[in-house]
């Protein structure tokens, strides 16, 4: 009796597992999955600051009045073209006719005041509201013309309304985007099973090429692990940014499979607290700097992937200079700065977030800190934690970060920022930038900014964050570089 | 037993409260602000001034606690701050994922551990015994998350029989949703099994030394049909804890597990809302999964009774 049970038990488990054997192969493949390892909190990309959200609507969903190309160029989106005044205060934009918004909502020059508007509003909570600071009014001219008049010239406007933040919305489904995205993009929004994927569909009525997917699907897979399984498992086609570079070298000895290695916008930093003693004294700032062996730490915390750099600005940048040698590799040195400031027995904070940039990282530069005779308290963070305690509170020493917004050199000006540099010179330069729209003039001014929060020793400056990607080798046209936080499909096919 | 419902429900009640209290504290102690982390590091700060506004941070913090719940008895259980959709949604959509998936590896569990430990105890010390204690000991020993990485391993990487993980949602179809529970119930079973298995074995073979067992035997009884018709009845309380304990492990506790299989479940959105410190959410399924276990205790209480009606005729 007992006997029976058991083999029927174990009868009905097998024929559970060949009930449920392999899916017959699909024909042409049409759609594609593509697994992220965050979940964005919404999906309205002008209210929250989270880059899961641009990850899924930027560019798919939603189109602003212009965009960035996988170059990080800005190209023309709903702005067809434009006309900029003489002075550099007047925008005249041009706007393509024949466009509609997701819900058949024809889309025009008064949809395009109603986001900028809403966006500037006292009210707004659209996280990068200081793109839109310099706008003093939003006048349509027809239709299909719409004029934005600036306060002051701003030299990267066009750059600001390429952001996911400035993208165009309806006055009519503004509100519901968070949970039901209404852009022009040429892919509609489907569904969202919260906590596991969102699904998109072409759009056929966009006014532009369609796209040549018929469904993407954003999956969200936090643990990397997990992604790597899901990969291996054939139920990913393709993972842009893939949490653990430890297991790239898997996916590339595999040719079911293609490793796409781009550099991102996120400047990883050792970030330091400039007005706390002894850090604010650029000495001993220095002497960390000189302490610090990049290349180490790309190797040990990413496996190799990422480019070193001097400041805080982009490789891929043309403006960018490189003067990872002014802050290289000398531990003698080092302790030399620190005798010349008379400081001796120091031990400094430094607390980690949790991407293993920053937690493996962080470990590297503690040995290599105490190499030259600084100890190290290290405090794991999440990321609340992190943002709270540090950001806001300031209470820290030393933290290590990523900062992925493009163009964030800005960041330095600000008054109150967490690592308290706002040195006003360098706000003079941010000025000056911001008034500039020559081109020369312009990099010159960005390359003066990089020189002197290199020789202020602001942070010591670890490596530009690679983007490392894994996706099925015979996925073509995804983004190998990632000049904003998006995942644009438009361009993405299957090879035959 | 009008009056040992009465108390029990007045004790329910007074547990639930303190649990409210505890949890909303807790809360408000961890450090992290919901809006700067919605907002992020460029944040603007009109804009978080507004958000914070919006999301009703500034509110004194008793009358934030009364709000809430105020709303949970009237089944208002909030509003995400993250997801910005009613929290009752979030957690309905989840608790249809996690409670089959309870029922299902708990189903599993039972199934293999019942005749697993009859046979122990019945045949005790042969090669039968021998083996399910042998098995039995690995199964607890075994984390569950490294036997789920093992399963994904060979079924769905190797033979490709299932997904890695992901859940299609029920309207894919009831085979399709069950497939993907399949691997995740194994993983969350086996330890499960193992340990009820040992216990089924070791209360059998207590019940089986009773002299009752003797008197039914001399009756002229079988062995085993003295085990079925009068040990079983008799070992299975001790079971039934265990059973009623498994559950409740089972629903908050597979939250390991459905990282380890991305399934979008209770646990993970526990998980993902303490990190965004989306406290609406927070509260309210811990709250929610207290009275889950609080409600399953009762019920397993009124199991022993039917059970046992000796505990009938005392309580009375």
């Amino acid at each position: 009796m007992t006997r029976t049970a058991i083999t029927a038990t174990a009868a009905s488990i097998l024929a559970l597992g060949l009930a449920f054997g392999p899916a017959p192969a699909l024909a042409a493949k049409t759609s594609a999955s593509i697994g992220m390892q965050l979940e964005p909190p919404n999906l309205d990309p002008t209210g929250g600051a989270a880059a899961a959200i641009d990850e899924v609507v930027y560019a798919n969903v939603f189109e602003g009045l212009t965009r960035f190309g996988a170059d990080g160029s800005i190209l023309p989106a709903l702005a067809e073209s434009w006309e900029i005044s003489e002075d550099g205060l007047t925008y005249t934009f041009k706007l393509r006719t024949g466009v509609t918004f997701h819900d058949g909502s024809g889309f025009d020059a008064e949809d395009v005041k109603f986001s900028l508007d809403r966006a500037r509003a006292d009210e707004s909570t659209n996280a990068q509201k200081a793109l839109f600071a310099d706008i003093a009014s939003v006048e349509v001219v027809d239709p299909a013309t719409i004029k934005v008049t600036l306060s002051q010239p701003n030299g990267s406007f066009l750059f600001n309304m390429a952001w996911g933040d400035a993208v165009i919305v309806a006055p009519e489904t503004a509100a519901d985007n968070a949970a039901k995205p209404v852009g022009t993009g040429p892919f509609t929004f489907a569904e969202w099973v919260k906590g596991d994927r969102v699904d998109l569909a072409r759009n056929p009525a966009y006014w532009g090429e369609p796209v040549k997917l018929e469904t993407v699907t954003f999956k969200f897979i936090s643990d990397p692990t997990a992604a790597f399984a899901a990969m291996m498992a054939g139920d990913l086609d393709a993972y842009p940014a893939f949490p653990a570079p430890e297991n790239l070298v898997q996916f590339e000895a595999d040719p079911r499979f293609a490793v796409i290695i781009g550099s991102s916008e996120g400047e990883t930093i050792l970030a330091m607290n400039n007005k706390k003693a002894p850090l604010d004294n650029i000495l001993v700032r220095q002497a960390i700097t000189h302490a610090i062996d990049r290349q180490a730490i790309i190797d040990g915390a990413m496996f190799g992937y990422g480019t070193p750099i001097g400041t805080h600005f982009a490789p891929h940048n043309p403006a960018y200079l490189d003067l990872t040698a002014q802050s290289a590799y000398d531990p003698e040195k080092s302790k030399a700065l620190l005798e010349e400031a008379g400081v001796s027995d120091l031990t400094l904070s430094l607390k980690l977030p949790p991407p293993s940039y920053a937690r493996r990282g962080g470990e590297i530069i503690a040995a290599q800190l105490r190499e030259v005779g600084i100890d190290t308290e290290i405090t794991n963070v999440e990321w609340a934690q992190w943002l709270e305690d540090v950001f806001k509170g300031k209470n820290f020493d030393l933290t290590v970060i990523s900062h992925t917004e493009p163009m964030d050199i800005g960041i330095y000006g600000r008054d109150d920022y967490y690592f308290q540099y706002a040195d006003p010179d360098f706000q003079a330069i941010m000025a000056d930038l911001a008034n500039a729209s020559d081109p020369d003039k312009r990099t010159e001014l960005m390359q003066a900014a990089q020189q002197k929060i290199a020789d202020d020793y602001v942070n010591a400056y670890l490596f530009q964050l690679p983007r490392t990607g894994v996706a099925d080798a015979k996925l073509k046209g995804l983004w190998p570089n990632s000049p904003t936080q998006a995942n644009d499909m438009t361009g993405v096919y299957w090879e035959e | 037993m009008t009056a040992y419902l009465l108390r029990r429900f007045l004790s329910l009640s007074l547990s639930l409260v303190a649990a409210s209290l505890v949890i909303f504290l807790v809360m408000e102690v961890v450090p992290g602000d919901p809006a700067s982390f919605m907002l992020g590091i460029n944040a603007d700060p009109g804009a978080l001034a507004a958000l914070r506004l919006q999301m009703g941070l500034d509110e004194p913090l008793p009358l934030r606690y009364i709000t809430w719940v105020a709303g949970l008895l009237q089944g208002d259980f909030g509003v995400s701050y993250t997801y910005r959709v009613p929290v009752s949604e979030l957690i309905s959509e989840r608790v249809m994922i996690s409670l089959p998936l309870t029922l299902y590896a708990l189903a599993l569990s039972t199934l293999i551990a019942f005749p697993a430990g009859i046979i122990a105890a019945a045949r005790r010390n042969s090669a039968a015994d021998l083996s399910v204690m042998g098995a039995t000991q690995l199964g607890v020993a075994i984390p569950n998350f490294w036997f789920a990485m093992i399963l994904v391993l060979i079924f769905a990487i190797n033979l490709r029989w299932f997904s890695a993980g992901g859940f299609p949602g029920w309207d894919a179809g009831f085979g399709p949703a069950l497939k993907a529970l399949t691997l995740p119930a194994i993983a969350l079973a086996l330890p499960q099994a193992s340990i009820l298995a040992r216990v089924m074995r070791s209360s059998l073979i207590d019940t089986l030394d009773e002299d009752f067992m003797r008197t039914a035997r001399a009756k002229g009884l079988s062995r085993s049909q003295a085990l079925w018709r009068h040990a079983l009845r008799n070992a299975l309380i001790p079971v039934l804890t265990i059973i009623g304990l498994q559950f409740s492990f089972l629903l908050a506790g597979g939250i390991i597990i459905e990282n380890v299989f991305y399934l979008p479940g209770l646990g993970r959105l526990v998980f993902q809302a303490i990190t965004q410190r989306d406290l609406i959410v927070v509260r309210s399924v811990v709250i929610l999964l207290v009275f889950a276990v609080i409600v399953v205790t009762f019920l397993v209480d009124l199991a022993y009774a039917a059970a046992d009606p000796r505990l009938r005729r005392q309580r009375r």
